[in-house]
């Protein structure tokens, strides 16, 4: 990871979805995933449809499929819960070889597989092709409430810095305790998390102190990030057809 | 030589007791590079807080250009004299340095455009136009130091105050930090407790101690003077000499 492009989620290029202005991509992620959810779960060819158009943004964005596949794993935890359905599930049920499976559980399973993968997928075009930052300034333009985008603005603005605390108590923890079993640094861990907080605290007062000093009064002012062009056509085009798929499987199931 | 900024009769004490303030008085001259000396727990943190009402003294007054200090004036006062904090961590709280440096001209409800003049002058006072659309935790030691004084510069204060501003910085850093301040026309007031910095770059030197103004004077005169340094918890680098040096 280069210092310029910060955060890991984020892949450098020079793509026509990185140069799109970030509400637009935002939109189009968002009609995308609803599209994805409407979309009836046994219209089976609606989704090999739909990740014909993901991978259409894919391939536009430039990102390399290890790259995206990587990130897709994050999604694990779904597939867990997905996979045992249909072991779970009620009746009718299927055999298949020596086990007996719950059709409505395999078609849970489908419904979670399919819209989980294909939402991710969308997500990870929108933040890999989009700094946190511009991600940011997108949802302030798109009058997303000010106040929230300022408080995920201050949360990824910090979120480094108390890791890297929390990682110098660990040091400290270490080096007066020696090597630590998993279990006893837990327990000491948890132990200093109090004053985790309490310096978190401090650190927040701080900034509060060195905004007041700024002539903050109460009201984020509008970001001041340099605008990239709007262009809102191509996108409109990629989530419509993702619609129109949408529409098809909802007229025909 | 008129006063910019006025301090007179300052007090303050803490809800715990503990009296930070106890009558400190001082002004600053239009142009004046003048240090803020003192040992650990002399009030010089709070000394900075009173001066914008961030905190509110219990006693005493703060003129700044002929604007006196009351909870009416606070956004003006804020807006004359400008605090860079002593960590870049508080000071850089916008997700880019170009955000955080046009955050107080945005606040001063400025318009787009102006706020754009502002955020490019600043950055390019401090030669920091190539890092706009970077992340503060991605900065070096200076880079951040030098973001956190743009970030106030652009709010064209009259007086600009930094709190340990060589703090964390390696020799080098606090060498062009030197270097970049003197380069600056505003009236500056810098809280240190690098005294070789100090002589480097104020030619004038408060030592606050106790909440009061314990000695108030030409920096290398103050640094010679062993029993006022002693007296004040002042201690030079081992080996520096300042009647040897060249102060300003």
């Amino acid at each position: 990871m280069s210092g310029v492009h910060a955060h890991a989620l984020h892949y450098h290029g020079h793509s026509p979805v990185h140069r799109l202005a970030p509400e637009v991509k935002i939109v189009a992620m968002f009609a995308f995933v609803a599209a994805v959810i409407a979309t009836p779960t046994r219209a089976v060819w609606a989704f090999g449809f739909l990740a014909a158009v993901l991978a259409v943004a894919v391939g536009l964005a430039e990102i390399p499929m290890g790259f995206f596949l990587k990130r897709l794993s994050i999604e694990i935890p779904f597939v867990i819960f997905a996979l045992a359905m249909p072991f779970v599930g009620q009746g009718p049920y299927v055999e298949v070889g020596s086990l007996s499976l719950s059709v409505p559980g395999l078609w849970g399973s489908w419904n979670v597989l399919a819209k989980a993968t294909l939402s991710v997928g969308a997500s990870i075009v929108l933040s890999a092709t989009t700094e946190v930052a511009d991600i940011l300034s997108g949802f302030d333009r798109l009058r997303a409430p000010r106040l929230l985008t300022a408080i995920a603005g201050f949360m990824v603005r910090y979120l480094e810095v108390v890791v890297s605390e929390l990682g110098r108590v660990r040091t400290a923890i270490a080096a007066r305790l020696g090597d630590l079993s998993r279990r006893r640094e837990a327990a000491t861990l948890a132990a200093v998390s109090g004053t985790m907080f309490i310096r978190a605290y401090e650190r927040g007062e701080r900034i509060h102190q060195a905004m007041l000093a700024r002539g903050y009064q109460g009201v984020m002012p509008a970001a001041a990030a340099p605008e990239l062009p709007v262009r809102w056509s191509g996108m409109v085009a990629w989530a419509a057809s993702a619609w129109v798929v949408a529409a098809a499987a909802i007229l025909t199931t | 030589m008129t006063a910019l900024l006025e301090v007179e009769d300052l007090a303050y004490t803490y809800p715990d007791g503990t009296e930070a303030l106890r009558g400190a008085t001082f002004s600053v001259a239009e142009g004046e590079r003048v240090a803020l000396l003192g040992p650990n727990g002399a009030g010089k943190t709070t000394l900075l807080l009173a001066l914008i009402g961030i905190i509110q003294a219990s006693r005493g007054v703060v003129r700044v250009g002929g604007v006196t200090l009351e909870p009416e004036t606070y956004p003006e006062v804020r807006r004359r004299i400008g605090i860079v904090f002593q960590d870049p961590d508080d000071q850089l709280f916008m997700p880019t340095v170009w955000r955080d440096v046009a955050f107080g001209p945005a606040n001063l409800g400025l318009d787009g455009e102006e706020v754009e003049t502002r955020t490019k002058e600043a950055l390019a006072a401090v030669d920091m136009e190539q890092q706009a659309d970077r992340a503060p935790h991605h900065l070096s030691g200076g880079e951040a130091r030098r973001a956190a004084i743009a970030t106030v510069l652009s709010m064209r204060p009259d007086v600009l105050v930094l709190d340990e501003p060589t703090s964390n910085l390696d020799p080098v850093g606090r060498r062009e930090l030197a270097d970049l301040l003197s380069t600056l026309d505003t009236t500056q007031i810098v809280v240190t407790h690098d005294l070789p910095f100090a002589l480097r770059l104020c030619p004038r030197s408060i030592v606050l101690n106790g909440g009061r103004v314990a000695a108030d004077g030409p920096t290398a005169e103050l640094l010679s003077d062993t029993d006022l340094m002693a007296a004040n918890r002042l201690e030079l680098p081992y080996g520096f000499d300042p009647g040897t040096i060249a102060g300003r």
